[in-house]
């Protein structure tokens, strides 16, 4: 509170001559003014403290060489410089080269999820926005998955998974007879198809819920003058829809891509905290990094990494939207 | 001031000793009492809820003893590690709690633990109170140990008596390649020869240890420096693997156990073996019932391989420590003294199917079963510890999950040669972080 009120005082003493009474009109004109900034005071501190001084303590660590011999006392850890950032950066190293690897499942990994997950959750709008019985019903089921705690969701999946007693199997190869040879759900190469599954489910009512309400926001004489116009449902979506949606669709895609590319709670639930090698998310190797072989500084010199690739990632897209919206 | 005490109770405690702990109560200092401290268990039981339940009477009793009231937290596995890092980074701890002895190494080189030299080693009973196989499991060797061995375990074959007779059999294998010629006979239908536990990665781990041992491997020199990838480790590792596909005995399904699969399967004759260390809870709790399954030492190599030792078990086991940012570091010392007691040692591991690491609890006459005395004759003469080295738990999870993905691969189909055995080893070797 003293530093806001402050720089009212040199005001106040620069113009002793002034009359008591304009002296007190700028007082009151200044304290309203300050106002708001008091209201934001307590969440500024906490945004301070719950965010930004935790992401200047990982950007400290990771110029030291953090190890469990420094834990105890971890102010004490010697400086390294750059040497962190050499060691993951070494594309050719083994380091750098699982960084590589686990950056492209990552990549793969939310453009899949995002992209399913917006395009069932648009659909699914869509095909709601017309009144029908039980379109409510229809909706709150929908939502369940988001609704549901991640862990024991995540959790009944990795057991739908399980290749000998998993309800997946059971069905696509006792009942359906889709395969001869029971295939690995949670191992192997269709792990990261797996991961991708049980994120759409778990994400895509989210894309719904927001579309939803961006529909809700469209006038419904657009599409009464559409039709007059002789334009088809699909025409309707691809020329009153869609374009009525993007500023929804712009906000919501940057949202899922930042959720997707930080996930660590589906794979390490579904996977055990340890994911195998071709779902192994960026945010899984940062922890693996960091807390099984324990080097704090190399496990935060990847996520400061990550922090400013999702950060460019985030300047370039929004850059791009916006020159479309002002070229439109 | 502090010295002075803590020979006073070591003194205390060596009068007390010889009269068993049913008694040790009366010489407490007075100070102690209403002293509250903090107690973080293991989960040693078949659930957090059923190890609450064995440990929270002993606690009421040890409080009734000496006016100590100790608030216990039961925290799994999984998140025990994660949960000590978190308490040496910041200093807010637990007074006393349990550790894996294979971390002892690796914590203490965070030097968050209160070393026990010989004067508090006094101060809990005195050294020679404990078994020798399991004090080797309590930090790197010429450091004061890290804590003192809470229970005690090996691991052993436990195989299905039902299933061995039905295939014509009467008698456990005693060497790898017995045991896979019996798993031959007993791999048929739905039924294995033998389950892995493939997605678990410190028991792939521990496994890689003694087949590597068996064959004259070690993970890391007489330097201390790691070299997963020595070709008698890469041996090693090939003779388990192989179990699964070479010689097919394993249920390619157990390359994603990691949540006790291994256990339900034998338990439910899916499997007619398996290598586990203190199985006996879990498998009752699964319907298995006593009489079906025996026990037998882990088979070895025979003709021993060149260099090979006859190691064929881990000195597993939990060891119990204090937190050197403790504030009632007596009151923490009194509880470990207690857990450690007689006494408490035989309530304690009757429950949860362990060994006594105190000579003294061996008298009981459940600690003289055939079944105990397998395991007791591991624990003295064919086990050996885990490398007590810093790197200690980097080599855990790195070589457990090069096994595990090796398991994956071998279950999908593919073949996998002693060359990508090797050169998965030596990219865990390369991320193992120099100690210093």
């Amino acid at each position: 509170m003293t530093t806001t009120t402050a720089p009212i005082t040199p005001v106040a003493q620069a113009d002793p001559g002034a009359p008591v009474g304009s002296r007190r009109r700028r007082n009151r004109a200044a304290r309203r003014a300050l106002t708001p900034y008091a209201f934001l005071l307590p969440a500024l501190v906490m945004e301070l403290l719950v965010h930004l001084v935790p992401m200047a303590v990982g950007v400290w660590i990771s110029f030291h060489n953090l190890t469990q011999f420094f834990i105890r006392r971890w102010s004490q850890a010697p400086f390294v410089g750059l040497e962190n950032y050499r060691v993951v950066l070494d594309w050719s190293g083994p380091t750098g080269a699982d960084l590589l690897h686990s950056l492209f499942v990552t990549i793969i990994y939310t453009v899949c999820s995002v992209g399913l997950s917006w395009l069932f959750g648009f659909t699914a709008g869509v095909l709601l926005q017309k009144r029908f019985r039980g379109r409510n019903l229809l909706r709150t089921m929908f939502l369940t998955p988001y609704a549901l705690p991640a862990y024991a969701a995540v959790i009944t999946w990795s057991f739908l998974l399980q290749r000998d007693q998993g309800m997946l199997n059971h069905v696509l190869v006792d009942q359906l007879h889709l395969a001869d040879e029971r295939p690995f759900w949670l191992i192997g190469d269709n792990s990261l198809w797996s991961l991708i599954m049980v994120a759409v489910w778990r994400t895509w009512p989210f894309a719904l819920l927001c579309i939803t309400a961006g529909l809700q926001a469209i006038p419904p004489d657009l599409y009464e003058a559409s039709a007059m116009d002789g334009a088809g449902f699909l025409r309707q979506v691809r020329e009153v829809t869609l374009p009525m949606l993007a500023p929804v669709n712009r906000v919501l895609i940057l949202v899922l891509v930042l959720w997707s590319f930080n996930d660590f709670s589906t794979p390490f639930v579904l996977f055990g905290g340890s994911a195998p090698r071709p779902a192994e998310l960026i945010s899984i190797h940062i922890y693996e990094s960091s807390f099984i072989t324990w080097n704090f500084g190399l496990g935060s010199a990847m996520s400061v990494l990550l922090l400013l690739f999702l950060f460019i990632v985030t300047v370039v897209y929004l850059l791009a939207v916006n020159r479309r919206r002002r070229d439109a | 001031m502090r010295l002075k005490r803590r020979s006073a109770l070591a003194l205390a405690a060596a009068l007390v000793v010889p009269l068993a702990a049913a008694c040790g109560s009366a010489e407490e200092p007075d100070s102690l009492a209403g002293t509250t401290i903090t107690y973080w268990a293991s989960n040693q039981g078949t659930s957090l809820e059923h190890d609450a339940s064995v440990l929270q009477p002993e606690l009421d009793k040890f409080k009734e003893r000496t006016g100590i009231t100790v608030n216990l937290e039961v925290i799994g596995w999984d998140n025990l590690l994660n949960r000590i890092l978190a308490a040496a980074t910041s200093g807010q701890g637990p007074d006393v709690l349990n550790i894996g002895n294979t971390w002892s190494a690796s914590l203490q080189a965070t030097g968050a633990f209160l070393p026990f030299d010989d004067a508090t080693l006094a101060a809990v009973g005195g050294k020679d109170r404990f078994l020798e196989g399991s004090l080797s499991a309590t930090g790197a060797p010429g450091q004061p140990p890290v804590g003192v061995p809470l229970y005690s375990m090996a691991y052993v074959l436990y195989y299905n008596k039902k299933l061995f007779a039905e295939a014509g059999l009467d008698a456990p294998p005693t060497t790898w390649d017995e045991l896979v010629e019996y798993g031959k006979k007993l791999t048929t239908g739905d039924q294995w020869g033998l389950v892995v536990e493939g997605a678990n990665i410190s028991e792939n781990s521990h496994h890689a240890f003694t087949f590597a041992q068996q064959h004259g491997g070690d993970f890391f020199d007489a330097q201390g420096k790691p070299q997963f990838d020595a070709d008698a480790n890469v041996a090693g590792i090939k003779r388990y693997l192989d179990f699964m596909a070479v010689h097919k005995i394993v249920n390619p399904s157990a390359a994603e156990y990691a949540n006790n699969q291994s256990l339900s399967d034998f338990a439910s004759g899916k499997a007619a073996m398996l290598l586990w260390q203190a199985a006996d809870t879990a498998l009752q709790q699964y319907g298995m019932n006593p009489d079906d399954y025996g026990v037998a030492p882990v088979p070895f190599e025979v003709p021993t391989p060149a260099g090979g030792r006859r190691v064929n078990s881990m000195v597993a086991g939990i060891n119990i420590t204090v937190f050197a940012e403790t504030k009632h570091k007596e009151a923490a010392l009194e509880l470990v003294k207690f857990l450690t007691s007689d006494e408490e040692q035989i309530i304690l591991n009757k429950a949860y199917a362990s060994l006594p690491t105190v000579h003294g609890a061996y008298r009981d006459p459940a600690f003289q079963t055939d079944t105990v005395k397998i395991f007791q004759d591991v624990l003295a003469n064919t086990a050996a510890p885990l490398p007590a080295v810093p790197e200690e738990a980097q080599f855990e999870t790195l070589v457990g999950t090069a096994i595990k993905d090796l398991f994956a691969d071998i279950a999908s189909g593919k073949t996998v040669t002693e060359a990508d055995i090797k050169a998965k080893l030596a990219a865990a070797n390369a991320q193992v972080t120099p100690s210093s």
